[in-house]
């Protein structure tokens, strides 16, 4: 049984439907690349696991319970599921190292030496541990997501999810973000990653899933994914990303 | 520095409309009475203890009425209603209206605790509830204004709603909203003149009381004065502690 298991997922907004019956499996330690043209579903279907978003069909498990739909305690969930968004989303009135501690000590009741201590085992596992006591705007984009990937590790979360995090970055910023997903992967942080990142999936990826129109298209290891896509759609895709220059 | 500028152009548009006309009219000996001083300084002592009290209640009571108008549940609606409709109320009538149903109205009424409440209490309850309506669409304005992203990045890390709103989005709110804030503080003060209305001697009281015994109208003078002299070192004070706090924040 795969730790996440979407099945069936559909989600509208208003009358735009964005995902049409989503079935996507995720198995612990394992890292699933979400690709696909913007619009076609992949930050919704994140938001979606992460319960930011409600669902209007389908069905959302995780370690097998239930986690959408009526009834459920998300804050529960979101222990468990940590989430990295596009834009960073720090909290600009609070300190690096408090944007850290915040929901460890709030949501998990943990002692604030205690968190204080492992946030700064933390940034300075990101080489930010001089910049704890600085206001998220003092930072880069790049330091700044980095920081954010920290702040969701230190809840210690079984899955966490990647939306984009590398799209709002100046190119020369995103190597340094990518390079810890790529020591989190190594060390066996199940994740799901939405990207346009094709040379980092394909890298770092047990699983590519090519999301088009609302549901995965094409999946497969990013080997035969990339090498040798059997879709039209994905064909395609692939080639426009080519031509491109993105892969 | 600025107050000496004010002054002087103040002091000058006296002496020279109309050949000092209005010097004698407003500006008449009492100014320099020490006697008028202190009676009128009593009565304003009356003034900034109802402002303090009230915008000490205010800043918590708006902060309620803001936060059940933006409840999130339909189940939420009759009382979301309540506070939509108190807005509406209390920005509607006028203050020193509000301030005379109240005070006359309560102590007739011999409402349980409220019956007992002195003028200025019943004054300080009026202010609070007009204040009250003013503020919350304020804070109401400043919460709205927070970019979803901030609440779905509190949530995603477990957050419940109340904590998100306690440690994410009000304190920025609050911040974002200290300008409009400090404008309706400052109208708070000016119109603790309106308790004059239900027989509490405060300054403005006063002043009237120095214009008849002395048939001039420089008791207004001095009255306006203290407001001035109060009200613009305030507003310093606040912009400084904003500036401070954004300096802090901010890329430097």
């Amino acid at each position: 049984m795969a730790y996440l298991e979407v099945e069936g997922v559909h989600k509208r907004f208003g009358t735009n439907e964005v995902l049409r019956g989503v079935d996507l499996d995720v198995d612990t330690h394992q890292v699933v690349c979400l690709i696909g043209a913007s619009g076609s579903g992949k930050s919704t279907l994140l938001r979606c696991v992460n319960a930011l978003e409600d669902i209007q069909g389908g069905e959302i498990r995780l370690g097998g319970e239930r986690v959408s739909g009526r009834g459920i305690d998300v804050n529960a969930l979101r222990k468990d599921v940590g989430i990295v968004f596009q834009s960073f989303n720090l909290f600009p009135h609070m300190t690096v190292l408090r944007n850290v501690t915040l929901g460890p000590t709030k949501v998990l009741g943990r002692p604030a030496v205690m968190v204080e201590d492992r946030a700064m085992q933390l940034l300075c596992r990101i080489g930010l541990e001089e910049k704890a006591q600085e206001y998220p705007d003092r930072l880069s984009g790049g330091q700044q997501q980095r920081v954010a990937i920290v702040r969701a590790l230190a809840m210690e979360p079984q899955l966490l999810l990647l939306d984009e995090i590398t799209s709002a970055l100046d190119p020369e910023l995103v190597a340094e973000v990518l390079n810890i997903v790529r020591q989190l992967a190594e060390e066996g942080m199940t994740m799901v990653i939405a990207t346009h990142e094709m040379g980092f999936a394909r890298e770092v990826a047990t699983k590519v899933c090519f999301l088009h129109e609302g549901v995965v298209h094409e999946e497969a290891s990013p080997a035969e994914l990339f090498g040798d896509p059997q879709r039209d759609r994905t064909r395609a895709f692939l080639r426009s990303i080519t031509e491109a220059g993105r892969l | 520095m600025g107050l000496v500028v004010y002054f002087a152009v103040f002091i000058a548009i006296l002496f020279t409309v109309r050949g000092g006309a209005l010097r004698s009219v407003y500006f008449g000996d009492v100014f320099w009475s020490a006697d008028a001083w202190r009676s009128l300084l009593k009565g304003f002592r009356i003034n900034i203890e109802v402002f303090l009290w009230s915008e000490a209640i205010v800043l918590v009571w708006a902060l309620i009425v803001a936060l059940v108008r933006l409840l999130p549940n339909r189940a939420c609606a009759p009382i979301r209603l309540v506070a939509t409709a108190y807005c509406d109320l209390f920005r509607a009538v006028p203050a020193v209206l509000v301030i005379l149903i109240i005070n006359f109205g309560f102590q007739r009424a011999r409402l349980p605790i409220l019956e007992r409440f002195t003028p200025k209490q019943y004054a300080i309850l009026a202010l609070v509830l007009v204040y009250g309506a003013y503020v919350a669409e304020v804070y109401r304005s400043g919460i709205e204004s927070i970019h979803a992203s901030q609440g779905a990045a509190a949530r995603s890390l477990g957050l419940s709603y109340g904590q998100t709103l306690r440690y994410v989005i009000v304190p920025q709110a609050v911040r974002r909203v200290i300008p409009p804030l400090l404008n309706d503080f400052i109208g708070l003060q000016k119109d603790t003149a309106l308790i004059f209305s239900i027989g509490v001697l405060e300054v403005l009281s006063r002043a009237r009381f120095i214009n008849n015994s002395r048939a001039t109208f420089t008791g207004y003078t001095m009255a306006a004065l203290l407001f001035v002299l109060i009200t613009i070192p305030m507003t310093r004070f606040v912009e400084r502690l904003q500036r401070r706090d954004q300096a802090r924040m901010r890329a430097g």
